[in-house]
Parts: C-alpha cells; structure tokens; sequence
C-alpha cells in the first residue's frame, strides 16, 4: 500500500518556512470558506439532503474532529483504549446546560468550568482505572461513559429523559453574531478550537510527554524502568482528552440549545473511536480526515435511509481489512515498533 | 432504598440471580474464550447473541408453526420443540462467530496489525448484524412463543421454583462442567490451552492456529447461543438491540471473574447477577449498571485480574 503520510512529509520536508507558512494559511482559508461550497456551482455536491450542510460541518463534522483529537492523545498517543469518551462530552455539555440556564452565565465564561469539570472527571475516573492494565481500562471507561448518562437520566437537576432546554446561545464575539441563522460561524469557531488543539497536541508531541506517552504506547514496562511515571504521563494524557471533550460539549450544547440524554449514548464513544483509528491512528491529520469523512458521509448518504447505518458498518469492516493503520498511518519510523510489538 | 425487601424475598431473589447470572456466564464465554486465546475483545459477541435469540424465534415460528398466541404445549412434542431451538440457536450461533472470525479478524490478525483495527472491524460487524436485524424486524420487538408452561414446581424458603428458571440453571451447570471437562481433558482443549499461552510456541508445536481460534470462536458461538435459548426461554421477546445491554453485562461478568478465565466467567457471571438482582431490589433497577460498575471497579482496585485471575489456563507472565 502506498504510504500517503510518508509521501507528504517528504514534500513538506523539502520546503522552507515561508512556502509552509502560506501552505498553512491557505488550507485554514479554504477549511474556512467550506460553509459556502455548498452554495457554489462546482461544489454544490458536497451539499447534505436533510440537514443543510453548514449545520453538518458543525455538527457532526466539526465537533467530531475536535473530540477525534482529544481521544486521539489518549488512544492515539499513549495507547489507552477509553470506550467511555462521550461522558467528558456530556459533562461539559450539561455544565454549560446547569449553569447558563440557572446561574444565567455566559458560555464564555462557563468554558473554563466545562474544561475543570471534564478534567476533574478524568482524574477521578484516571486515578483507579489507569492502575489497571490496559483491557480493563476498556471496560470501565465504557461503564463511566454508562454512568453519567444513567445518572443524567434519573437525577432532577439535569432534567431526566427530557434534559434541559432553553440553553441561550454564546453572546457575539467581535460582532460575530452565533444563533440559529449563522451556523457558519460556529464552523469558523470550532476550527478555531481544532487548531488550538492540534497546536497544544503537536507541542506536547515534541516535548517531555510525548516522548513519554510514545514510550508508555510501545512498552509500559520498559517505560516504567527508564524511569518514567507512567501514572503520572497516563493520567496527563487522559485528562487533556478529556479537558477536549468538554470543550466540545461547552460548544455542542450551546449550538444546539436543547440536550438529553440520549445524544449521549454509547454509540458516540464508539464512533469517536472509529474515526481515530479510521483515519490513521496517532497521525493528527489522519484523524482529522478519518473524523471529518466518517462524520460527514452518513449526512451525505440519508437517501440510503434504513440502510445509512448498515453500510456504516460494512465500510468500516472494509476499510479495516484494507487499511489496518487507518487512511494515512502514522510515521514508519513509528509503526515499524508497534508491529515488532505483537 | 428498601432493605426490607432482601430479609422478605431473599431466597427469590437469589433464585432470578442466579438465573440471569448463568445466562450472563454462557455469554460472558463467548468474550473470554477469544481473549484467552487472541487477546482481543470480542465485541460482535452481543450481536451473535442477539441473532441467536432470533434463530430461537425463526425455529419456533416459522419451522415448528407455533404460534405466539397458541396454548403451550407438553410431552414429547414439547422436548422436541425445546431440544431443537436449543440447538439451532447454539448451531446458528457457532456457524455466525466462526463468519466473524473470517471476516472480522483473520486477514487483520494474518497482518499482524493493531488490536484497534480488529476492535474497529469487530465494532463494524457488530453495527452490520445490528442493524441489518432491525431493517428485517423494523425495529419492532418480537415475542417469542411460550411453549413451556411455567409452572411452579414448589416453594423453597418463599421462593417460587419456577420451571424455566430450574431448567435454565440446571442446563446452563450442565454445559459449564462440560465445557470445563472438554478444556481440560481433549486433545483440542489443550491445543486451545497451548494457544492461549503462547501463539509462537504452540505453532512451533504443530499446532494448526487458525483452526484453534476458529474452533474458540465456534465454542463461544455455542454458549452464546445457549443463553439466547434460555434468555427467549425465560423472557419471552427480543429485539435487535437486545445484545446491547446483555453484551455488556456478560463482558463485565468475564472481567469480574478475571478475562481468559473459564471458571471465572462462571462465577463471575453469577456475581453479577445477583448483584444487579439485589441493587435493584433495593435501590431501584435504574440504578444496578451503577452499582455493578462501582462494585467492578472496587473488585480491580484489590484484585486487578480479577477474582480468579486470567487466562484459560495460566497467567501471562
């Protein structure tokens, strides 16, 4: 198979600063304009049938891409398998439903809390689970990711099965208005937080941690004799994902206005997973990709109806039989060792 | 919170436990028996149980003409009935895990690639199987007729002795000491043993793998279609997501018990079930995934591989 990721940092390789730095510019740009595409003669077949494509990029596409990568620092980077990602989703989408319906709080200023609140989450999950080895971490990610739903669907404050409605929209930014009429400018904002993160990501990468999450992911136990604190590195990267997750959810339930339980069900962590390991583990741009065709092709595809779902999972059967390392894997000097690790 | 309930209904409640516990275990099988040998969750394990639940149905149905509101039935034509959904659930089921072996993991194991791809395939199948069963029901639950009458057979300290909850516990013991006699005794059971020790070595022994693993993934197919036979038996409807809750149920059962542990995921499953029975007696049922999971996580923190350790035979250095 061709290596796509390999190709492209060759090319990327043999350029210098200034020619990266417009690349760069340019590909945010033309991220930027696709909420218009769909109304542009050349690319109108990108164009979603039932919901209108702007909403699309923002919901699924974008939030997606921005959960994709806050898992991947957990799956990706360090190798921890969290089956439960949707509950940091869920607690920074309920912390910003609570508090701007009750405390009547900006979502600005609510985004912080959402973060604490997803992060102190993850220590509390991290602390016990991330003592156990890896298969174990699965399961019990799965069961919090259970929990918060069962608790958000019994308790009084976050509203039962019908959850909480009347969330307000976060207030203009700069002039920028966000309310239903203007879905493109949540797209621009949640490209915003993609690149806050894919820079926070690409930083910690070349840094202490992520020598020390590359390290965990190939050999925990050669990790631990070379003196890293695993506990400690573990526990980092399970946090920061889940300091992302919230974000998102900061953002999701104040675009969507109404949230319950239900968004936040089992299968979200699931495809959360799916698009990580579908676009190329570990590798930031193939996540991105893997997140944004996996989110986007069921919205594309609603002729199909019934049957969306079912193609769904044959595409992701396929797809894994074709490409185990996902559409663009992460660098061979990388894979090289998780192969000689079976 | 109620305790009164477990002083007055203890001995019922430890019955249903033990019941649901034992269909849990026969499940739980399917996920341990695959992670002894290859390491990997089986996750399209819940959807094989919830096609099984159906083959139950389609046997009942469609080959035998019962109906659901016919009057049940007795004699030889009711163990005739039994006997063949028994093992036509167990048949489908071992022929559809050994398909999701082929398809789900076998080109990715033959590549050597991560266990995520395979998890992501096995999560695929499982959405296929899923969802194909609700484009074919219309996602509208099925009821499975009631050919057992369910009699009582008595009382034992105020518990009803229910025929289908004897039935399922004796038959489901059965199958576990049978299973455990195969493991231990047969020559395929110590391949399967060899294989879950050591891939390399047991293939430098001679040992054909792929038919090993087929073979797991089979015997797991049987036991998961065993519990559907007693889950249709006992609750009398389906539905195509019903593998959902019950898969995870079973895959904590297998943990609890310590994964790649047969006898562990007998007790284990039987654990679980009488602690959701208890959890919901007494603080409610919307609250027993919540207690299963705490009491989960309690039960690793002291014993990280769970109550009886891993593997199908040894620990993993």
């Amino acid at each position: 198979m061709i290596n796509l990721r390999d190709k492209g940092a060759e090319i990327w390789e043999g350029w210098n600063r200034p020619k990266r730095t417009i690349f760069v510019l340019l590909m945010i740009l033309l991220a930027g304009l696709l909420p218009f595409s769909a109304s542009w003669g050349p690319t109108s077949f990108l164009n979603t049938p039932v919901t209108s494509f702007e909403n699309v990029l923002v919901y699924p596409v974008g939030m997606f891409i921005l959960m994709a990568l806050g898992l991947n620092i957990v799956v990706g980077k360090s190798g921890l398998l969290d089956l439960g990602y949707v509950a940091f989703f869920a607690i920074g989408a309920y912390t910003q439903a609570i508090m701007s319906t009750m405390l009547d709080w900006k979502t600005w200023e609510i985004l912080p809390f959402g973060i604490l609140f997803a992060m102190i989450s993850g220590v509390m999950l991290g602390l016990p689970a991330l003592r156990l080895r890896g298969d174990y971490l699965a399961i019990i990610t799965l069961g919090f990711g259970e929990i918060v739903r069962i608790i958000a669907i019994n308790s009084t404050s976050t509203g039962g099965p019908n959850g909480i409605s009347g969330i307000p929209n976060p207030p203009s930014v700069f002039g920028i208005k966000f309310d239903l009429m203007h879905p493109e400018h949540y797209f621009w904002l949640v490209i915003t937080m993609i690149l806050l993160v894919v820079w926070m990501v690409r930083r910690f990468t070349v840094r202490r941690p992520g020598r020390a999450w590359e390290a965990i992911r190939q050999d925990e136990d050669v990790a631990a004799l070379m003196g890293v604190n695993t506990l400690v590195y573990k526990l980092w990267a399970f946090v920061i994902g889940a300091a992302v997750g919230g974000a998102a959810g900061v953002l999701y339930a104040s675009k969507v206005m109404v949230i319950s339980p239900d968004m936040f069900k089992f299968d979200v962590s699931v495809m959360i997973l799916a698009c990580v390991v579908f676009g190329g583990i570990g590798n930031i741009w193939g996540v991105i990709l893997g997140a944004g065709i996996l989110a986007y092709l069921p919205d594309r595809f609603r002729f199909l109806t019934d049957y969306r779902q079912l193609v769904f999972g044959l595409v992701l059967i396929i797809m894994m039989n074709l490409r185990p390392d996902g559409l663009l894997p992460r660098k061979k000097r990388e894979k090289i060792s998780v192969k000689s690790e079976k | 919170m109620n305790f009164s309930v477990v002083t007055s209904e203890f001995w019922s409640l430890c019955l249903q436990g033990l019941a649901l516990g034992l269909i849990y275990s026969l499940i739980a099988l399917g996920y341990t028996m695959v992670y002894g040998v290859l390491r990997l969750i089986n996750f399209a394990n819940s959807e094989v149980f919830m096609i099984g639940t159906f083959a139950v149905l389609v046997v009942q149905v469609n080959l035998l003409h019962h109906d659901v509101t016919s009057q049940p039935i007795q004699g030889f034509a009711l163990a005739k009935a039994l006997i063949l959904s028994l093992f036509g659930a167990m048949i489908v089921c071992a022929l559809l895990a050994m398909l999701v072996e082929l398809v789900a993991y076998r080109r990715l194991r033959l590549h050597g690639s991560s266990r995520l791809a395979s998890l992501i395939s096995a999560i695929g199948t499982s959405i296929f199987l899923s969802e194909g069963m609700r484009n074919l029901t219309q996602s509208r639950p099925q009821t499975t007729p009631r050919l057992l009458e369910k009699t009582s057979l008595g009382t034992l300290w105020g518990a009803n002795l229910r025929i289908d909850t004897i039935i399922t516990i004796i038959a489901a013991v059965l199958i576990f000491l049978a299973l455990d006699q195969f493991v231990n005794r047969s020559r395929l059971g110590k391949a399967i043993r060899a294989v879950s020790m050591s891939e390399e070595n047991s293939r430098l022994m001679g040992i054909n793998l792929n038919k090993v693993i087929t073979l797991t993934f089979a015997i797991g197919g049987l036991t998961t279609g065993a519990a559907a036979f007693f889950y249709a038996t006992v609750y009398e409807n389906t539905i195509f997501n019903v593998g959902f809750n019950l898969g995870i149920a079973a895959f904590t059962a297998a943990v609890l018990g310590g994964i790649g542990n047969i006898r562990g995921a007998f007790y284990g499953g039987i654990a679980l079930g009488l602690l959701e029975q208890f959890a919901s007696a007494i603080l409610g049922s919307q609250w027993k995934a919540v207690t299963v999971f705490v009491v989960l996580v309690l039960v690793l923190l002291v014993k990280p591989s769970g109550i009886f350790g891993e593997a199908v035979q040894q620990t993993r250095t």
